[in-house]
């Protein structure tokens, strides 16, 4: 006789366990501490903190040795977390102008005021494995140096001083939060780079790639890409002034793309725009290339149908937690649906057969 | 710093959090989308639903739902596939237990919320009762037109030809409608609506049902609701009228003639057998609790 699929509770309880000692691995091996991973595994620390939306390296560094090293579900404890926590307003907005750059390099100027820092980059390593790491071995310490916080302006603001470049409108108007309204369309472009600098990165780094291959090309050069500290300020009312919260790392992408003008207006080149917590070198690019082909509209360009220029398509499905959510829901029991799909299909091949014994 | 407490951590109550999980601001929010969504029956309203401890697409927006509704009092019931024991259901139940300490039961009238994925229960439901379904995509007319921005006006402006028409090529191409589950309704003569996964076999209990039903899309952010006694009428034609749809055999284990039935592979023949879907319905009828309710409405 069937036995009803009891004992979920146990179950899941059992599962759980599991889960925590596969997560331990060998128990002769040392375990992970959590600012081992803060320190030594900090660019997968910083995409935490970006797609979770919440800038707190050490919290990061435990979703990580949590959640077995598996990024999204990182992202994911770091999002129900950051959604208990208690608001209490906005920083004043960042100006990454003044930032202390670890690296700060120019695609379009072969010499910059403030100097290009090549910085902490995989980006001439030949990527040959070091055996080395699998020991222990000691290093030399580097030879380092910052830029100069006060003479590092933005490089693409120098074009727009001969007005090459299009100017961005300034707001002051508060942009609208993500994570505290329902995103609705057409959304400002600040919100777009608010769902962007949250997104996934290989989502991003697709449709970024995929403007380069002709899917809405623009034509995009690193007009400046930099990393480092800048400070954050907190508007406090009863002091009547900002003061200083604290600092975080960030890497900031502007493009030079493509420039385009009319019989009223001369040529000027246009601009996309990428920030992102952390180093996070790839995501800043690729957010600045899908910012650029989301501007169409307002560049007056034509929508060629390309999905990085979709504004629903893009920030509909730029979210890793949700997609995943989705996607994996589909292992759930579906019994009911699919039982009803069966009672159907069979219906339509009775009916089927009926009428061809009847011909 | 100090960290909030993991609410999987403890089999007690958790006070680390507040009563239902959810902060008193977040629930107002909710509670303000679903004042509308019962002003408006049908309409879906955008919120602004939370990350929550449990992934998008495993039933956050009734998470939500529930936790802005329930009381200190209140007993709770959560079913997925019509069952009380199924995983997801199990892992529910056990949150509220954890983070609001409500009463639970499996019994469907003692419930004053029933949180369900995919069924309504076989028990008629009362007055005193809230029904908060999961709902995976609220939209009726997503997988004809893929645009949130071309879906809301087609609302507004009460346009659903190409709903009528999917229905008829339906009918052209398979003679039948060829929608088994999530089955399109129309409530209170205006808007369409999805009633979430559940079979069309249930559709007609949303029809003139006493209980407060509401439907909750974390991942979509939308909110929905049908008030007590609200018409809702699942779409068809004259010529081809709704049907609720079942296995034609009875259930194996209570002998219910007119429940809705999973169907299950018992040995490598391909044998099957037939066991009512809402567990609590047929363990009450082996007990002898419950007699057979009328089919339809």
């Amino acid at each position: 006789m069937y036995v009803a699929v009891k004992g979920g509770e146990k179950a899941i309880r059992n599962a759980h366990s599991w889960l925590a000692e596969e997560r331990r691995g060998q128990p002769d091996l040392p375990e992970l501490q959590v600012d081992q991973i803060r320190e030594q595994l900090a660019i997968g620390v910083a995409r935490i903190m970006a797609e979770g939306s919440l800038y707190d390296p050490d919290l990061a560094a435990l979703a990580m040795k949590q959640s077995r090293g598996d990024m999204v579900e990182a992202i994911f404890l770091i999002r129900a977390y950051r959604t208990t926590l208690p608001r209490f307003g906005y920083s004043e907005p960042i100006d990454s102008a003044l930032m202390l750059c670890k690296r700060r390099i120019s695609a379009t100027f072969k010499d910059i005021p403030g100097g290009q820092i090549l910085g902490p980059t995989f980006d001439y390593t030949h990527r040959l494995l070091d055996f080395n790491l699998m020991a222990k071995g000691d290093m030399e310490p580097a030879q380092k140096t910052q830029s100069d916080i006060n003479k590092s302006p933005h490089i693409l603001q120098l074009l727009n001083k001969d007005g090459l470049i299009q100017d961005e409108p300034r707001h002051n108007a508060e942009p609208a939060d993500l994570t505290r309204e329902p995103l609705a369309f057409p959304a400002s472009r600040a919100l777009r780079l608010q769902a962007l600098a949250r997104g996934d990165e290989g989502f991003l780094l697709g449709l970024g790639y995929s403007t380069q291959r002709g899917y809405a090309r623009n034509h995009a050069f690193v007009g400046e890409l930099r990393v480092g500290i800048v400070a954050v300020e907190f508007f406090v009312p009863e002091l009547g002034f900002a003061i200083d919260i604290g600092e975080i790392e960030i890497t900031e992408c502007e493009t030079v793309n493509q420039f385009q003008g009319s019989k009223t207006e001369p040529p000027q080149f246009t601009r996309g725009y990428g920030l992102v917590f952390g180093q996070q070198e790839r995501k800043a690019i690729s957010i600045a290339l899908v910012d650029r082909a989301l501007r169409w509209r307002e560049m007056g360009e034509d929508d060629v149908g390309a999905p990085a220029q979709d504004e629903e398509f893009v920030l509909s499905h730029c979210d890793n937690i949700q997609a995943t959510g989705f996607v994996e829901h589909i292992k759930l029991p579906h019994y009911v649906d699919f039982q009803s799909e069966l009672e159907l299909i069979r219906q339509i091949r009775r009916d089927a057969f009926v009428a061809e014994a009847n011909q | 710093m100090t960290l909030n407490a993991d609410p999987n951590s403890s089999a007690d109550t958790d006070t680390s959090y507040n009563f239902a999980y959810l902060d008193e601001q977040t629930k107002r929010m909710i509670r303000r989308a679903l004042l509308k969504a019962v002003a408006i029956p049908g309409y879906q309203v955008p919120f602004a639903a939370r990350e929550m401890p449990m992934p998008y697409g495993w039933g956050t927006g009734g998470v939500q739902v529930t936790a802005a509704c329930l009381t200190p009092d209140d007993c709770l019931k959560v079913i997925d596939q019509g069952a009380d024991d199924t995983t997801n259901a199990v892992s529910i139940r056990s949150f509220f237990e954890k983070t609001a300490a409500v009463k639970t039961t499996e019994n469907t009238a003692e419930a004053s919320i029933i949180q369900t994925r995919h069924r309504i229960p076989e028990t008629p439901l009362n007055e005193n009762q809230i029904l908060v379904y999961q709902v995976p995509i609220p939209e009726p007319l997503r997988f004809l037109e893929p645009r949130e921005t071309e879906t809301r006006k087609m609302h507004a402006l009460a346009e659903y030809g190409l709903m009528h028409v999917k229905l008829y090529e339906d009918i052209s191409q398979h003679g039948h409608i060829a929608t088994a589950y999530a089955y399109p309704v129309e409530v209170e003569n205006r808007y369409i609506m999805d009633p979430s996964p559940i079979p069309k076999f249930d559709n007609p209990k949303m029809n003139n049902s006493p209980a407060l039903q509401l439907f909750g899309a974390g991942r979509e952010q939308r909110i929905y609701a049908i008030p007590p006694y609200c018409q809702v009428q699942s779409l068809d034609f004259d010529d081809y009228p709704f049907n609720r749809l079942r296995a034609p055999q009875s259930c194996e284990v209570c002998g219910s003639e007119n429940s809705y039935l999973d169907e299950m592979i018992v040995d490598d023949a391909g044998g099957r057998m037939f066991v009512c879907s809402d567990t609590d319905y047929c363990s009450r009828r082996q007990a002898g609790q419950d007699a057979e309710p009328e089919v339809g409405q």
